[in-house]
């Protein structure tokens, strides 16, 4: 039993590791992906996690395979494509999940053909899937900080963040500075799923967030609840991804997730705003 | 003025230059020659009417006539062409508003209680705890809605009516002297919508101003004292029984359909 669950992180350092990067990115995109659900914005987050693809390429371009290059560059043109995206489903007549679509796509294209020029298919692979196996120390560091950030600037801007999702028009009228919390936010949204990406990969980066978020909608009813919760199946998922993956030899970012689905698919049928207990109201 | 509103007023003044405000008092929004422009045509057009305080108003007509882009002009939340918006006695930015119901999410993980206390964010800011005193209000708006025991419910366990008791008694929180409102009686059973009506009486009787838009005619006949009919460019505003008339409904009436006819 202890054998099963325990022993391959204490043999192992590098499951240790990535252990650590998972109870990390855990408690980071856990709120982060609750308040993205409440909003709505669960494409607006396809996007950007797309968005990191051609950044994070030229950052390996520029600085081979290391998170703080890829990081940087994915941050950066991640929040600039949502920044135009938002722009154009504003001022054209297309709507916000149509402008969102063609964004990621032309990302995706332009990322996979970055990578291609200069490295190899593995250097893609490991882009696109992640290498949670190979956190190092820099980039624990990296994601600890993201993590911590993004929890002291929610806690700052919780009450208005709040307000503003729930009824943004109310914000505005009594003179709440709505932008400035929308804002800071979605550089949260990109600051985490540059944290998640070497875990994930590009791909599956925002899975981190939105399947516990989505998950834990089925379960609580408080935003306080529901951000313990969902934090609370991403260190589960986490967890028990890695073990699945070291015991069982598959590759550790798709465990991690379809860990998560899995989450997703019990919670959708037992949860009490799931298909069994609605079902039981309806009738 | 309230002693926050000096520096809320000031950003509001530099979004909005268009909106004149002097402090001399009585209360009352003075519009003049009021045009409000969308890209192709003219959704209000020389709109002139006064509205004072204490008062009960109602903005009335048919679809589409301008009434809902008339409160968010006045709000500050939609550009106008020319004429002016004179607010005399209270900051623009000390009016209370409540957009129409459907444009939120009734599903949202709150409670009934942090629904309301949303009404106090400009006195408690980002941090500070509710004071006992604040409890209490907050208490005695749920009270005045007939909410008393629905502080700790989830909004997701609400009717339409009584969700929409919830927005009134976050109104009652905001204390704002002028307090427009957009259909606030949609979907509303007829209990609540009694229940409602007394407490814009009763905000009318506090000496404060109160314009709701509304649809139904008959709503505004027994309960608004004063009227604006408001159609495209036809517009009467004054005491119901004078507005509200055979005729004029149909000259608003018409007016639309113009209206309707010109864009094709």
């Amino acid at each position: 039993m202890l054998d099963f669950f325990v022993a391959p992180f204490v043999d192992y350092i590098f499951l240790r590791r990535a252990l650590m990067a998972c109870l990390a990115l855990a408690l980071g995109c856990g709120p982060v992906g609750v308040l993205l659900v409440l909003r709505r914005m669960s494409l607006m987050g396809d996007a950007l996690a797309h968005a990191l693809l051609p950044g994070a390429a030229i950052g390996f371009l520029l600085g081979g395979l290391s998170l703080l290059a890829m990081g940087c560059g994915g941050f950066i043109v991640g929040f600039l494509v949502a920044l135009v995206a938002g722009l154009i489903s504003r001022k054209t007549i297309l709507n916000e999940d149509a402008s969102f679509a063609g964004f990621y796509l032309i990302s995706l294209s332009l990322g996979v053909l970055i990578v291609s020029m200069q490295g190899s298919q593995v250097d893609l692979m490991h882009i696109l899937f992640g290498t949670i196996l190979a956190v190092d120390t820099t980039s624990l560091l990296i994601v600890t900080g993201i993590t911590s950030f993004t929890l002291c600037v929610l806690a700052l801007i919780y009450r208005p963040l709040i307000i503003e999702c729930f009824d943004s028009g109310f914000l505005r009228v009594i003179g709440g500075r709505g932008t400035l919390y929308h804002s800071l936010f979605l550089i949260l949204v990109a600051l985490n799923l540059v944290a998640t990406f070497q875990a994930l990969g590009t791909l599956m980066a925002l899975g981190m967030m939105m399947l516990p978020a989505v998950s834990s909608r089925l379960w609580a009813r408080h935003v306080w609840s529901l951000f313990l919760l969902s934090s609370f199946f991403a260190v589960i998922s986490g967890y028990l991804g890695l073990l699945l993956s070291y015991h069982e030899e598959w590759p550790s970012g798709p465990s991690i997730i379809l860990v998560a689905g899995i989450i997703y698919g019990i919670s959708l049928i037992l949860a009490p705003f799931g298909i069994l207990k609605q079902q039981q109201g309806a009738l | 003025m309230h002693p926050s509103s000096s520096s809320l007023w000031s950003r509001f003044r530099k979004k909005h230059p268009a909106i004149i405000y002097d402090a001399v008092k009585p209360v009352s929004i003075e519009i003049q020659d009021l045009t409000v422009q969308y890209p192709q045509n003219a959704v209000i057009s020389k709109l002139s009417c006064d509205f004072k305080a204490p008062g009960l108003w109602a903005v009335a007509g048919p679809n589409g006539a301008g009434k809902s882009t008339l409160l968010k002009t006045m709000l500050g939340l939609q550009k106008f062409a020319s004429g002016g918006i004179h607010f005399h006695g209270l900051c623009p930015c000390d009016v209370a508003y409540l957009a129409q119901q459907n444009q939120l999410d009734r599903r949202f993980p709150l409670t009934v209680g942090d629904t309301v206390a949303m009404g106090l964010f400009r006195q408690v800011g980002l941090f500070r705890r509710y004071t006992k005193e604040q409890r209490e209000k907050m208490q005695i708006a749920l009270d005045e809605v007939g909410l008393s025991s629905f502080a700790k419910v989830p909004l997701q366990a609400l009717s339409g009516g009584q969700f929409q008791r919830v927005l009134f008694a976050r109104l009652i929180l905001q204390d704002a002297p002028v307090i427009l409102l957009d259909e606030p009686f949609t979907g509303v059973d007829g209990r609540t919508l009694e229940d409602l009506m007394k407490l814009l009486h009763q905000w009318v009787k506090e000496g404060r101003l109160v314009v709701a838009v509304l649809h139904h005619i008959d709503l505004v006949q027994e309960y608004f004292p004063h009227t604006l009919l408001l159609a495209r460019h036809f517009f009467k505003a004054g005491l119901t029984k004078d507005v509200v008339t055979p005729e004029n409904m149909l000259a608003a009436v018409a007016a639309s359909r113009e209206w309707e006819a010109e864009v094709g």
